[in-house]
This record gives C-alpha cells, structure tokens and sequence, in this order.
C-alpha cells in the first residue's frame, strides 16, 4: 500500500489535479504553463534593459 | 639528493604553476574593489542570481541525497526540501538563460571572451542533462512519462545505448554526481576567466576602460 505524504497543502494557487491545457498551432504544442514562464522571463529582460539601476554613493 | 644552495636552486613546477596562475588572475584582478561604471546595469545582475540559485541547488541536493527518497517524499520538511530543490533549479535555468540573452545581445564573446563564452554554453548544455536526470528520477508519474518519451528521442540520435532514461541507477547516479561535477567545474571556469577578461562593455562603451582587456 502506497504512503501518502503527511503534509498536502489545503489549497493550491493554481489546481493541478486535471490535465494541463496546452496551446495549438499547426504542428507546435506548448502548454499555457510554458507560455507563461517564458513571457515572465521575456518581461523580466525588458524590465532590466529599462529599468535604471540605483546609484550608489561615490567614492 | 643534492643539495642546492638558494641561488642555482632548481625552479620547482609547484613555482612555475604559481607564477603563471598569478600572472593570468592577479589577487587584485581575482577579488577586486571596484566594477566599470557600465556593470551598474540590471542586466549584469542575472550572472550573480544565476550562481546564488545554483549554490541554493547544490545545498538542497546535498540535503536531499543525504536522507534519502522515503524521507523527501514523506515527511512535510523532506518535500519542503524537495520543493526548494525544484524551484531553485526553475529559478536557476530562468536565470541562466535571460543572463545568455542578455550576453548574447551584447555579443559577449568580444574582446578575447571567447573562452568565456564557450563555458557558458556548455554550462547551460551540461544543465539541461542535470535536469533531465533529475526530472527521470522523480519516482512518479511525470518520471515515467518524461523518461519513456525522451528514450526515443536519445535512441534516434544514437545515444540511448550507453545514456539510457529508462535505466533509474545510472540516471541517478548521473544526476547527484557525474552532472554536478561537471557543471560546478564548468561554472567555476566560467567565473574566473570573467575574472581574468572583465565583465564585456556594452556594444556602444568606446572607453579606455570599457575596452581594458588582459592579455
């Protein structure tokens, strides 16, 4: 008999207990989890680009 | 044994291997003081996250291989530690691959940085192995799943007899071990030829110091 953990968090941010739903465009697949990863990467480099960094005290 | 007085004394290999390691990665050069002006830039932030997510992998892993799976899949601070272990690892792949944007875009490979560059790749190549291996050897579903589909793919590259997802020992074995080893050399080069060359001027930085590369 398997052993559940003990621990299972009451509510999860996001239910992962279905399938995941993926995206279709002729023959490329990704899942909308992918996409959204890679547009949070995509939005962080803009960000950094232009952002302006803190200036520190001179020395 | 002859004796030698300090003078004619042989020059030791242990006295060349020195001179030459301080000559390429003077103390000064190996920790300095102060950066270029341009590195006061977020994008040069994304090299030191990507080490500081890759040392939080190192530690949770350590922790992780230390206890063993019935306690990592069990007790609630062994999936903590499994769960740290994870996204650190998504963390650190996210990381390494806005700092490549960022270097690519800035065509880092100037400058005598070649080397540096080539590090990197492999760095990120030697990753993606790491975390395919750490993937198959999960123990569950998703394993199953992920090993059984990126068999066939290894198998039509003809690598699959000697690198097989389907064989749980060598992957785990690649995983904690052989993987880890290689990718930490691989950083730890990386990090002191960034030492040795400088971190890359941006493309429109025409300085003196902006272009001050060692020899």
């Amino acid at each position: 008999m398997l052993a559940l953990p003990s621990f299972v968090p009451a509510s999860a941010p996001v239910d992962l207990n279905h399938p995941g739903h993926y995206l279709n465009w002729g023959w490329v697949q990704i899942s909308v989890a992918n996409v959204v990863v890679i547009a949070l990467m995509l939005a962080l480099f803009a960000l950094a680009i232009l952002l302006p960094f803190p200036k520190g005290p001179r020395r | 044994m002859s004796a030698h007085s300090a003078g004619d004394a042989p020059e030791m290999w242990t006295t060349r291997l020195r001179r030459r390691a301080v000559d390429a990665l003077p103390p000064e050069k190996l920790l300095p003081d102060t950066q270029p002006s341009y590195v006061a830039s977020w994008t040069y932030l994304f090299g030191a996250l990507t080490i500081a997510a890759f040392l939080v992998v190192l530690v949770t892993g350590v922790v992780l291989g230390a206890e063993g799976p019935q306690w990592w899949h069990v007790s609630s601070t062994g999936l903590f530690l499994n769960s740290l272990h994870l996204w650190s690892v998504e963390l650190f792949m996210a990381f390494m691959v806005i700092h490549l944007w960022g270097s690519f875009f800035m065509a880092a490979w100037r400058g005598k940085r070649a080397l540096t560059w080539i590090t990197g790749a492999l760095c990120f190549l030697g990753s993606v192995g790491t975390a395919l291996t750490g993937y198959v050897i999960q123990q569950n579903f998703d394993s199953q799943w992920i090993s059984t589909e990126a068999k066939d793919g290894l198998n039509s590259v003809g690598i699959g007899s000697f690198f097989n997802v389907m064989n749980y020992g060598q992957m785990l074995v690649f995983h904690v071990v052989l993987l880890p080893v290689v990718v930490s050399i691989l950083v730890g080069v990386h990090l002191l030829l960034v030492r040795r060359r400088g971190v890359v001027p941006p493309l429109d930085a025409v300085t003196d110091e902006a272009q001050e590369v060692t020899s």
